[in-house]
C-alpha cells in the first residue's frame, strides 16, 4: 500500500521541478531568518536568487553537527519561539547536546512521512502498533507515536523500560505491530523464550526497527524468532526523526520521502558531490521544514543512492542498508566494522555492562579484533562454566553480527573508560606498512 | 552445615590478587584459605575469611564483583589417607567435587569442598559421622 501516492510515486522531472521551487524557498527563509546561514552565504557571495534549481544546491554550504554545538542552544532556530511548539534534543556524545525545534507544519510533515513509511510496511487502521522506543527528548517514542495515530491505526505507547509487562499487553491486546530498536526486539525474543513462549505465542505480524544499525543477519533472526516481516525505518533527530526514510516490502533500500528530505552523496574526506551509485556520505536538505530547516546536512551515514523506480511503484530514491558512520568505521580483515555494531551485540546481553573497548592489532599478516567488556557485579558467578558460558554467548553473537571472529575479553566491573567518543572506546595496534 | 566461601573475579593481569589481600589485611580481616580457578583472561580467587561480611563490603567499596558460595569444610586428622577415605565414600554415593582446596590446622587438616549436590552431600557426610566445620569453627 502507498499512502501518498501524489508524491510517493511522482514522475522525476515532477520532483525535481518541485524540489527546485521547495530549495528556493527554503535559502530565502533561512538567508533572511537563520544569521549563521546569511553570513556563510555571504562569505561564499551568493543570494537567495542564486539558487534557482535544485542543481544549484551543490553551490550551498554544508552544516555540520559542531555547526549545531556551536550554535546552541537555539542558534540555527529560523522560527520565532512563538511558531515553535516542540523541542527535541539528542544526546550528544560530547560536549553540548543538539536542540532541534519544530514548528506546528514540522510535525505535520513528520507525522505524514511517518504514516508513509507504516503504510509501507503493511500497517493499517485495524493494526495495534506497540511503540516501544524511548519517548522523551529522543526523536523515536512521539515520532513513530504521532505517525501511528495520524494513519489511523491504534498506538500502544510501551517506551522502554518493563519487558514483562510488554510482553503481557501484547499477547493480551493481540498487538500486530512492533516498532523499537532491533536490539530490543531480539531482547524481547529473548524474554518471550525465558517464559516459555515464542513469536507464534503472539499476533505480531510487522516490524519498523531502526535508531541504531543493523544487518540483514539481525533481520533473520528477528524474523524468525518473533515471526514477523521487519523494516528498516530510518531517520535522525537533527533532519526530522523517523520517517525520513523507509523500506518498503520490497526490502531491498529504504526510499527517502524526497519532497521533503533531499539527498546527497558525498565523498566524506573532500566534500566532493559523487556521482549517483556510489559509496559516501549521506547529506540531507530539509526541504519543508521552517522551524530549524538545515542545509546540506552530514549525517556521517555510509550509504549508497539507488536511482530507478521500485517494484512497488515509488519513484522515490533509495539507499542500501547504512552500517555505520564514516568517522567510526574501522576495517578488519577486509571487512567494515562499525562500534555501534558491537554496541548493539552488548546491550542485547545483561549481564554486561553498556561499555567497551575494541582494540584491534595484527598478529602475523592477521587482523585481531578483541573485544573488551564489563562483567555486572551481580551477575559474577562462582561458576566457571556459566563464566564461560557467557564469553561463548557473546563471541558467538559477535561473529554472527560482524561476520568476522573476535576475542571476547571479560574484563572488572568500573575498569573500562568511562567517556565515550571513538578515540577511548577504539584501540588500533595496527602498523600499517 | 556449611561455611561461606567468598568469590572475587579477577582479571588476568599483575597485581590484582595483591590488591585483594592488600584491602583485606588493612581491613583487619584473615585469610585461612584460598585457590585460584584461571582462565586466559580472567579467574575466579575463592577465599575462606575470617568476617566474610566485611570482606564483601569492603571488597565491593573497591568495585570488585564478589559472591558468597555456601561451601562444606570437612575436618579430618592430618595423616596419610584421612581425605581419601572421605573422597571415596562422598563418590560412592555419586557426589561428585566441583573443587576442593585444603589447609591445615594444627594437627588437623580442613578440606574445603563444593560438591555437586549440597544437601545430599551433608547427609551423607553426618552418616558416616565426618566432622564438618561452621564458619564459627574457623
Ligand atoms: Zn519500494
Amino acid at each position: 500500500m502507498i499512502w501518498n501516492k501524489n508524491k510517493e510515486c511522482m514522475s522525476r522531472d515532477e520532483l525535481r521541478d518541485l524540489q527546485g521551487k521547495r530549495l528556493h524557498k527554503l535559502v530565502d527563509l533561512v538567508y533572511h531568518n537563520t544569521p549563521f546561514y546569511r553570513e556563510k552565504m555571504q562569505e561564499m557571495d551568493l543570494l537567495p536568487d542564486d539558487i534557482r534549481t535544485i542543481d544549484d544546491i551543490v553551490k550551498l554550504p554544508f552544516t555540520t553537527k559542531a555547526d549545531l554545538r556551536d550554535n546552541y542552544p537555539m542558534g540555527l532556530v529560523a522560527a520565532p519561539m512563538t511558531e515553535i511548539v516542540r523541542i527535541h534534543a539528542s544526546s550528544g556524545t560530547t560536549g553540548n547536546p543538539t536542540i532541534v525545534g519544530y514548528t506546528y507544519r514540522d510535525l505535520e510533515i513528520w507525522k505524514e512521512v511517518t504514516a508513509r513509511a507504516l503504510t509501507a510496511y503493511g500497517v493499517t487502521r485495524g493494526d495495534i502498533v506497540s511503540v516501544g522506543y524511548g519517548y522523551g527528548l529522543f526523536t523515536g517514542g512521539l515520532g513513530a507515536h504521532y505517525g501511528v495515530e495520524h494513519l489511523g491505526a491504534t498506538v500502544l505507547p510501551t517506551s522502554t523500560g518493563n519487558t514483562e509487562k510488554h510482553i503481557r499487553l501484547l499477547r493480551d491486546l493481540g498487538v500486530t505491530g512492533l516498532a523499537c530498536t532491533p536490539s530490543y526486539a531480539l531482547y524481547l525474543a529473548e524474554a518471550l523464550n525465558k517464559q516459555g513462549l515464542t513469536g507464534a505465542d503472539l499476533k505480531l505480524r510487522i516490524g519498523a526497527f531502526g535508531a541504531e544499525p543493523w544487518t540483514e543477519n539481525m533481520r533473520r533472526e528477528i524474523e524468525e524468532r518473533l515471526g514477523i516481516q521487519a523494516y528498516n525505518i530510518y531517520g535522525l533527530s537533527e533532519i526530522m526523526g523517523p520517517g525520513v526514510a523507509y523500506e518498503c516490502g520490497c526490502k531491498n533500500g529504504s526510499h527517502i520521502a524526497e519532497d521533503h528530505f533531499y539527498p546527497e552523496i558525498i565523498n566524506p574526506e573532500t566534500g566532493e558531490v559523487l556521482p549517483l551509485g556510489q559509496e559516501g556520505e549521506l547529506v540531507l536538505t530539509t526541504l519543508t521544514k521552517t522551524g530549524m530547516p538545515l542545509l546540506r546536512y552530514r549525517t556521517k551515514d555510509l550509504t549508497t543512492l539507488m536511482p530507478g523506480t521500485c517494484d512497488c511503484g515509488r519513484t522515490s530514491v533509495r539507499f542500501t542498508r547504512i552500517l555505520g558512520r564514516s568517522d567510526d568505521m574501522l576495517i578488519i580483515r577486509g571487512i567494515n566494522v562499525f562500534p555501534s555494531q558491537v554496541e548493539a551485540v552488548i546491550l542485547e546481553i545483561p549481564e554486561i555492562a553498556p561499555r567497551y573497548m575494541l582494540v584491534v592489532d595484527r598478529k602475523n599478516n592477521l587482523d585481531t579484533l578483541e573485544v573488551q567488556v564489563e562483567l555486572r557485579p551481580d551477575s559474577f558467578s562462582d561458576d566457571m562454566g556459566s563464566m564461560l558460558a557467557l564469553k561463548r554467548k557473546l563471541s558467538d553473537r559477535l561473529k554472527s553480527v560482524l561476520s568476522i571472529s573476535a576475542e571476547v575479553k571479560l574484563v572488572e566491573p568500573n575498569s573500562l573508560p568511562r567517556s565515550e567518543g571513538k578515540s577511548t572506546r577504539v584501540i588500533d595496534k595496527r602498523v600499517l606498512a | 552445615m556449611t561455611i561461606k566461601q567468598l568469590s572475587v573475579f579477577l582479571e588476568n593481569k599483575s597485581g590484582r590478587i595483591n590488591e585483594v589481600t592488600k584491602v583485606l589485611g588493612e581491613n583487619g580481616i584473615n585469610m585461612h584459605a584460598f585457590s585460584m580457578a584461571e582462565t586466559t583472561d580472567f579467574g575466579i580467587l575463592r577465599l575462606i575469611v575470617s568476617d566474610v561480611d566485611k570482606a564483601v563490603e569492603v571488597l565491593r567499596a573497591k568495585n570488585f564483583a564478589v559472591v558468597l558460595t555456601d561451601v562444606v569444610c570437612i575436618c579430618c586428622p592430618n595423616v596419610a589417607g584421612a581425605l581419601a577415605k572421605i573422597l571415596d565414600k562422598l563418590a560412592a554415593h555419586q557426589i561428585f567435587i566441583e573443587y576442593m582446596y585444603a589447609f591445615a590446622q594444627g594437627d588437623q587438616a580442613n578440606i574445603v569442598i563444593r560438591p555437586s549436590d549440597l544437601a545430599e552431600c551433608l547427609k551423607w557426610l553426618a552418616e558416616e559421622d565426618c566432622r564438618v566445620l561452621g564458619d564459627q569453627q574457623l
